[in-house]
Order: structure tokens, then sequence, then C-alpha cells
């Protein structure tokens, strides 16, 4: 409980110096685009791969429980469009990332504190976690809604093509038919709302076990699991408190 | 110059400066000796602000670091230079964008300028062509010499370096010796080198500093090194079976 409450009001402490004024705009302006092209460019492959099979087993786990003749088989097309936009484009993605990005971003920030890099920033009068944490966060609080909305429509993508483009399991039309029918906007905007708060806590708290890392190799290998370890653990309360917040 | 005057660290309750007070004179190369464990690297990284320090004054020319306000430091250290034991350059940025990275941040120079002048210093430090390489691309050596260059980019008033002989060969840390010296004199800098090495205290060794247990036991040269009186300090340079004493 100590522990917690110390890593709480440390981490709080941590925020407070990422959020403060930069040195130069103009270098984390430059800073910014390469976290872009790092965090949020580089992972474009792993969300299109996973939103593409993941709603292809969606659709089809759907389509084979689905037995009761009763039950429009448009609805395959209906569940695994609500699957993917409420649960899976935005937490699941993000779960996923946490794993990704989060152990990166540990990683990085770790070694530099062991290889005293970050004591070199320091030393030139430079908040060492402005400069390499709050571009990080700015990029990925960015590009997560983006990849979310890229892994929607690929997520469906593959649902379609699986059950109805290589397994004839229920025809286009009725699957298409499905995707639109009662479709409610909001629940893009719940889950683009909760992909950043998502965003924010898996690079805060990645960068926050890396700042700290004291050691060697071995440790900074401990931050970047306890990164993604916490991470993941911040993702499913968040997610738990925001449902409530947006949908009750 | 810096005097440090009744230095005292602890961390965790161990006390590792025990009321140190020493002097660090401007454009001579000062040493901090002593072995591991003794304090040395404690006393270099309380001077520069990286530890706060227990108690006691560190006065860079008259200033007090330990009074000065976040904002006051953070001014102060600009016009410090610091080695790294390891270099500590910048794994993501090329040689030449190490050396160009203080002039970005603190300065209003165009890039032509920017790189011209990170140019100059690599030069003055004795490399070339390896502008556009990486860190992990060029040897320990030339990383100290990258780090050099980059802590004397800004032309600061003090240089501090964290044993920046080690891991190098001899012939290695004979040239980094000479360069950090040459550097020193050319631009009257205030040099506080730690080291253990003592070929380093031999011929670069205006000043030197010997610490002991966290205090400070003696004060002196390299021509007073060898006959310094001091039974812990003779102790300390006699280790080596090659110069024990007959």
């Amino acid at each position: 409980m100590l522990e917690f409450l110390y890593n709480t009001g440390r981490y709080i402490w941590f925020l407070g110096k990422v959020f403060s004024k930069p040195e130069k705009w103009r270098i984390y302006i430059r800073q910014l685009f390469l976290e872009f092209e790092k965090l949020g460019i580089n992972s474009l492959g792993i969300v299109v791969i996973i939103s593409i099979f993941s709603g292809g087993v969606i659709s089809l786990q759907t389509a084979y429980n689905i037995t009761n003749p009763l039950i429009p088989t448009y609805m395959v097309g209906l569940t695994t469009r609500d699957s993917i936009i409420l649960e899976f484009s935005s937490t699941m993605l993000c779960l996923i990332l946490a794993g990704k990005v989060g152990s990166n971003i540990a990683s990085e920030i770790g070694t530099m504190k062991v290889t005293e890099q970050i004591e070199a920033l320091e030393i030139m009068g430079i908040n060492s976690a402005a400069f390499l944490v709050l571009p990080k966060i700015v990029a990925f609080v960015f590009i997560v809604p983006i990849l979310v909305v890229l892994s929607m429509f690929f997520g469906i993508s593959g649902g379609y093509f699986v059950v109805s483009v290589a397994s004839h399991i229920v025809n286009s039309e009725n699957f298409i038919y499905g995707v639109h029918y009662a479709f409610q906007p909001f629940y893009v905007t719940y889950s683009l709302i909760k992909s950043s708060i998502f965003a924010f806590l898996i690079v805060s708290i990645s960068s926050y076990y890396g700042y700290f890392t004291t050691g060697g190799a071995l440790e900074v290998g401990r931050s970047s699991t306890k990164a993604v370890v916490y991470s993941s653990i911040a993702i499913l309360v968040a997610n738990l408190l925001v449902t409530q917040i947006l949908l009750s | 110059m810096i005097e440090v005057i009744d230095l005292h660290k602890s961390f965790d309750g161990k006390e590792i400066l025990k009321g140190i007070t020493a002097t660090f004179e401007t454009g001579k190369v000062n040493l901090i000796i002593g072995q591991s464990g003794s304090g040395k690297t404690v006393l270099l990284k309380s001077i520069v602000g990286i530890h706060k320090v227990d108690s006691g004054q560190i006065l860079l020319h008259g200033r007090d670091l330990v009074k000065m306000s976040p904002k006051e430091k953070k001014e102060i250290r600009r016009e410090i230079g610091m080695v790294f034991q390891g270099g500590a350059l910048f794994d993501s940025y090329t040689v030449l964008e190490n050396v160009m990275f203080p002039l970005e941040m603190f300065t209003d120079l165009s890039y032509a300028e920017r790189v011209e002048k990170a140019e100059y210093f690599l030069k003055r430090v004795n490399l070339e062509n390896v502008n556009h390489l990486y860190p992990s691309e060029i040897s320990g050596g030339m990383q100290k010499r990258v780090a050099i260059a980059r802590a004397i980019v800004l032309n600061p008033k003090y240089l501090f370096c964290d044993e920046p002989n080690s891991g190098l060969d001899p012939k290695t840390a004979k040239v980094i010796d000479e360069l950090i010296a040459g550097i020193t004199y050319e631009y009257n800098i205030t040099t506080v080198i730690n080291t253990h090495d003592l070929s380093s205290m031999m011929e670069i060794g205006d000043n030197i500093i010997f610490i002991y247990k966290g205090l400070k036991k003696w004060q002196g040269n390299k021509d007073q090194l060898l006959n310094s009186g001091c039974k812990e300090l003779d102790d300390f340079i006699y280790s080596s079976s090659i110069l024990k004493k007959k």
C-alpha cells in the first residue's frame, strides 16, 4: 500500500515536470514529428493485421453461435460492428499497443537513464522529463484515435471478408445491412475518447517507469515489464470508469 | 574558481561526504582522486548539482549553488560542460547532431552556423569523417572525444569529467588527458576530473585532491604526489606491486 502511494505521488510529481514550459518550442515540435513516426506510423502494420484477423474471428464466432432461425443473419454484421467499435478497436488495441509501445518507451528512457543520457540533459539545464516525454504523450494521444478509426475499418472489413466473401456464411447484403443497422455515431465518439485516455496512460506510465530506472540492463528489463503490466491494469480500470461515465 | 566548503551528503542514512572543503582553480586541471567508493563521483555530481547536498557551500566564482533557486541553477548549468564516464551521447543522434544539440537548444545560430561550429569543435578533438555516424558505430575513445566536443561547444566556464579514461587503452587515455588539459589552458576553463588513473595524475594533475572515506585527506600537485607524506595516499598510489616501495 505504501509503495502504491509512493509511486502515485511520484507519478503526479513526474507529470508536473513533464507538463512544464518547454525550453525551445522548435525542438519540441521536431521531436513531436519524430514521435508520430516512431509511435504511430510504425504501429500501423500491427494494427492493420490484428484488426483484420480479429474482425474475421469475431464475425465467424458470431455466425457459428447464431443457430436460432428466428435471429436474422444480419445480426452477424451488427455484432461484429459493435464488438469492434465498442471494445476491440479501443480497449483491446490499446492493450496490444501497451505491450508494443509501452515496452519500447520504458526501455528507451530506462536505457537513457542508466547510461547517464538523462543526467547529461539535466546538466545542460534541460528539463529532461518534458523534453523526452511531452512529445511522446502529445504524439500518441493524437495518433491513437487515428489508429483506432483505421482499426474499426479494417476490423469490420476483415469480418465481412471472412463470413461473406471467403466462406459465404452470411450473404454480402445482409452483412452490410447489419453493419448499418441501428448505428449510433456516439459509439465511435465514445471509443475515440477512451482511446485518447488509454494513449495518455500508456505513454505516461511507461515513461514513468523508464525515467526512474536505476541500475543496469536487468533493471531496464524490469522497468519495461512493469510499464506493460501497470499500463494494462490502468487501461482496464479506466475502461470501466469511462464506460460507466459515458454510457450510463 | 570553485570552492566547496564543509560539504555533507548522505544516501539512505549513510554519510558519503563527511565535510569536504576544497578549492578548484581556474585555468588548471583539478583532479579528484581516491579509490572506488571513496565518494569522488558523489562529490563531482554534487558540485554540478545532480545530487542535492545535505549541508555546506558550493561556490562557483562566489555564487553559492546550494542556495540558488531552480531557475538560477538552470541558468548556471549553461556555464557547465560535463563528460560522463560512458560518454552519455544520445544514441538516436549522429556524432554531429550530438555536438550541435546544445547549440540548437541554447543559441539562435542558423543551421549552417551550428554545423560550422560543431565541425570546428569536432576537429578540435581530432575527429573528422565521423560526423554522420551514430555513437554505437564509433570506438570508446572516439565517443569520449565527441562527449568532450559536446561539453565545450558552448564555451563553458567549468568542465567536469567523470573518469574520462575508464575503459580506454593507455595510449588513447593519454590522448584524452592531453586533449582535456589543452582545452583547459586554451579556454581558461576550471576543469575538474574524477580519476583513479595514476598516469593522469602524473601527467596533468595541476591541483590534486585526495578523497578517503568521504573526507579530503590531501591536496597538492603532481610534483608533490609521490612524496605527500599522507599514509592513505601512499597506500592508494603504491597499491600496485610495480610501484610498491622497496
